[in-house]
């Protein structure tokens, strides 16, 4: 199943500087997996080495932070966008 | 450089002195090219604290698609120091999300709020100029 995904700035120059690419997955996870297959660049600040959601970006399941639903189990649905923002933070 | 219309000067300072005693975090719509910044996003300061913030995140995607819908991208953050200068701290340079955004500090230590403009490209830290422009 696909799904689009939109991208943060900071990640476009890794797809070809597009703003939004088609990735596949039934899963959060599965769709970002595919992500970093498709567009390499990206392995490291999407996901860690251990598989888990890098702690620099927060994604999305349409409005909802997946972080307080399933995390990468997060179920998605043909239609939903998924978005990745930077987890913008500092002291 | 980095142009502030006065209005949005105006509601970064305010926004930064309504959230004492805790640091204030917002975001900046603009354009990327230009720097020309056009609207300010306040945003909830999910660490609530005096030495730390962390944008919501909820509050990041409204802001975004707002800016998008608008022809505008994101292109800044702005943050309270509430006890120190307006200079990134090594937490600000270490997290730095983005080396194309302007980084806005707001020191309220001093009588007088002083607001400063960086940016931050990996561990290195550029001052640019801020131009308050009228509306």
């Amino acid at each position: 199943m696909s799904v689009e995904v939109r991208l943060p700035t900071v990640l476009r120059a890794h797809a070809g500087g597009r703003s939004a690419v088609i990735a596949e997955g039934g899963t959060i996870g599965q769709v970002l997996a595919d992500l970093v297959r498709n567009y390499p660049g990206m392995a490291g600040q999407v996901l860690t080495e251990d598989g888990t959601l890098h702690k620099f970006v927060n994604v999305y399941v349409d409005d909802d932070d997946v972080r307080y639903l399933d995390q990468l189990d997060t179920k998605v649905a043909p239609g939903q966008t998924v978005s990745i923002l930077p987890a913008v933070a500092g002291g | 450089m980095i142009r502030l219309p006065s209005n949005v000067y105006a509601e970064i300072v305010g926004h930064c002195l309504r959230g004492l005693p805790d640091e204030a975090c917002g975001l900046l719509g603009g354009d990327p090219v230009s720097g020309d910044v056009a609207r300010c996003y306040p945003t909830r300061n999910l660490a609530a604290s005096a030495k730390l913030y962390t944008v919501d995140p909820g509050d990041h995607l409204r802001a975004d698609r707002d800016a998008e819908s608008r022809g505008m991208e994101i292109i800044g953050v702005f943050h309270s120091h509430t006890h120190t200068d307006a200079y990134p701290s090594p937490t600000d340079v270490a997290q730095a999300p983005d080396p194309g955004w302007h980084y806005v500090l707001v020191s309220l230590r001093d009588t007088h709020p002083t607001l400063r403009s960086y940016r931050i490209y990996g561990d290195m830290v550029d001052e640019e100029s801020v131009v308050v422009a009228p509306r």
